[in-house]
């Protein structure tokens, strides 16, 4: 116990704990908007930026939180443009990022050790003044999330439709793209450049099998992230293993044992929907009049599970689908 | 009449990538009344009514809506918009009434929480569309026709003025038509104007007041429904009393067999 109450190990968790808090409500986002990789681009953007602080002489950290934010508003930039689809551009910057940092850090003469705790995370060196300022980074990130809310939700669920409503979408997006850059900058001592995107996607995807809104989703994927965070350097502290790859493994665990509940709340739920719509086939399908009697005439009460087929509506009745056609009922 | 445009479409035309969608298109649409914008695919008309919204830009001529030219126009609470609906599922759950609160946002400030009256608004949309009951119910879990009622809740609560619906039946069981067209319906009752892309009249034929008939991106019907041209005469060559009829030479394209 004395362990998990020395002074580094305190920092540790706390830095771990905001971190796990922030980051998947960022993901959140992300998902929604089909970037899930877009945390792992500005990662890699993140190397040059460390790179150029190293050379530089400077805070590792605002070198990367200012070249992070530049790359986050390329990506959205490249994406809004079209120019590229999103995930070319995210490629794009991938490449250029470390092969940027690579550069960088071999010029600044201290090879490529010196990357090594941005890369994996050093979360057990990390100094008071980190600590606070993962902290405030996170706070802002963390309101930013939760004060913009419906409008970020609506840009991300619906782009036109947000803009007929008034809403600036570039502004938002680009509202999105910074706070990801910020919390990959604040990640970065806990988990590492390249392990950061997984604190990001992986609890939303454990929270989302289970959540029927985005606002549970986000909350649940808190949860998560911050057990996952927590534990994670925890184990990391007692079995003397590196502790970014054990809060992503960690993480993954937690996907990995929710799955079988979550396979079956997914199947009660489907179980729910109405009856999915079959395609439309133009062709005509053949037709058999079915003779048999029927009590009712079905309709949208009838319990009687209904069907959408071309035009018209079926309703499935002992295994097969009916379709009103006159004074008669088709089977299809 | 002396009732205000509340759109005014003036030689409008949209291309996308190049090719001409819209072209020349006059139409205006006075308060209250219900307009129904028919053609076969392609002739535009879900082109036309986004670029009335402002999501296409115009390649030529002006749009108006409530006096104020488009690039000018910032009372969008009094826009409602209901677009298409597009099967493509969401990354992330979304309940229902989470997707109806986002209309509400033409009328809300950022950083703002929602008020009580912003709350009611999106209550009554949903008793409007007849989907109270599944406000907490995920989005993916809708069929179809309840997935169309919940563009057009998320629409009306933002309460607007002026309603533009992108081809509300398509795809959508007969019980939601009458559920959307009762809608429609009653908010025309209460003097709404209402702009809807339609493939055909179906239920909504009774409360439309006039048709424009769209072809190729041209305007070749303005009037009573009653007398717009059916189906079948859109898909034949004809020509219109004011135009002659154009009478292309004969072709022959050079790898053409000789006759």
């Amino acid at each position: 116990m004395d362990l998990l109450l020395a002074p580094f190990m305190l920092r540790a968790l706390l830095a771990a704990a905001v971190t796990g808090l922030a980051a998947p409500a960022v993901g959140t986002y992300l998902v929604q908007r089909r970037l899930s990789l877009m945390g792992d681009g500005i990662g890699h953007v993140c190397v040059t930026g460390v790179a150029l602080g190293l050379l530089t002489g400077t805070s590792p950290t605002l070198t990367a939180v200012i070249v992070a934010i530049l790359g986050a508003l390329l990506i959205e930039l490249i994406r809004s443009t079209g120019k590229a689809t999103g995930d070319v551009a995210l490629a794009l910057l991938f490449y250029g990022g470390i092969a940027g940092g690579l550069l960088l850090v071999s010029l600044a003469g201290n090879g490529v050790f010196a990357l090594q705790q941005y890369l994996f995370g050093s979360i057990n060196t990390i100094s008071p003044s980190a600590v606070l300022v993962s902290v405030a980074l996170a706070v802002v990130v963390l309101v930013l999330s939760f004060a913009l809310l419906p409008q970020l939700f609506s840009v991300a669920n619906d782009e036109d439709y947000a803009r007929t409503t008034g809403l600036s979408v570039r502004f938002y997006n680009v509202v999105i793209s910074v706070l990801a850059a910020v919390t990959v900058s604040v990640a970065m001592r806990t988990v590492g450049l390249l392990l950061v995107s997984a604190l990001m996607i992986i609890p939303v995807a454990t929270a989302q099998q289970f959540s029927r809104g985005f606002r549970t989703t986000m909350l649940g994927a808190m949860v998560a992230g911050t057990v996952a965070a927590v534990g994670g350097v925890g184990v990391s502290a007692f079995a003397d293993v590196p502790p970014g790859a054990t809060i992503v493994l960690v993480s993954l665990a937690g996907f990995a044992l929710t799955a079988p509940l979550g396979l079956v709340v997914q199947r009660r739920r489907r179980a729910l929907l109405p009856f999915p719509v079959q395609a439309l086939s133009p062709v005509a399908e053949t037709h058999d009049t079915v003779e048999e009697p029927h009590g009712h005439e079905h309709g949208p009460r009838c319990g009687h599970p209904a069907v959408e087929h071309g035009d018209h509506v079926d309703y499935i009745h002992h295994g097969h689908r009916h379709a009103s056609h006159g004074g008669h009922y088709v089977e299809h | 009449m002396n009732t205000p445009y509340i759109v005014e479409v003036r030689r409008a035309g949209v291309a996308l990538g190049g090719r001409p969608i819209v072209r020349d298109i006059d139409l205006a649409v006075r308060a209250g009344e219900v307009v129904a914008l028919l053609g076969a695919n392609g002739s535009g008309k879900s082109t036309l009514v986004k670029a009335v919204v402002g999501l296409h830009p115009l390649s030529a001529g002006e749009v108006q809506l409530f006096g104020e030219p488009l690039a000018d126009f910032h009372e969008w609470h009094r826009l409602g918009y209901v677009p298409q609906r597009s099967p493509s599922a969401q990354g992330v759950p979304s309940t229902v009434a989470e997707v109806v609160a986002a209309g509400r946002l033409s009328r809300r400030r950022p950083f703002m929480p929602a008020r009580r009256s912003d709350r009611e608004a999106v209550s009554r949309a949903l008793d409007a569309v007849g989907l109270r009951d599944r406000a907490r119910h995920p989005v993916s879990t809708l069929s179809g026709g309840q997935h169309q009622r919940v563009l057009i809740a998320r629409t009306l609560a933002g309460e607007p003025e002026l309603l533009v619906l992108d081809e509300p039946n398509a795809g959508v069981d007969l019980a939601s038509q009458e559920a959307i067209a009762g809608t429609l319906s009653s908010l025309a009752a209460e003097g709404a104007t209402i702009v809807v892309v339609l493939h055909e009249l179906g239920h909504l034929a009774d409360m439309i007041q006039r048709s424009v008939v769209l072809r190729e991106g041209r305007v070749v019907y303005d009037g009573p429904p009653q007398d717009s041209p059916t189906e079948h005469d859109l898909h034949h060559e004809h020509h219109r009393p004011s135009t002659p009829p154009v009478v292309h030479p004969p072709l022959k394209a050079p790898l053409d067999r000789r006759a």
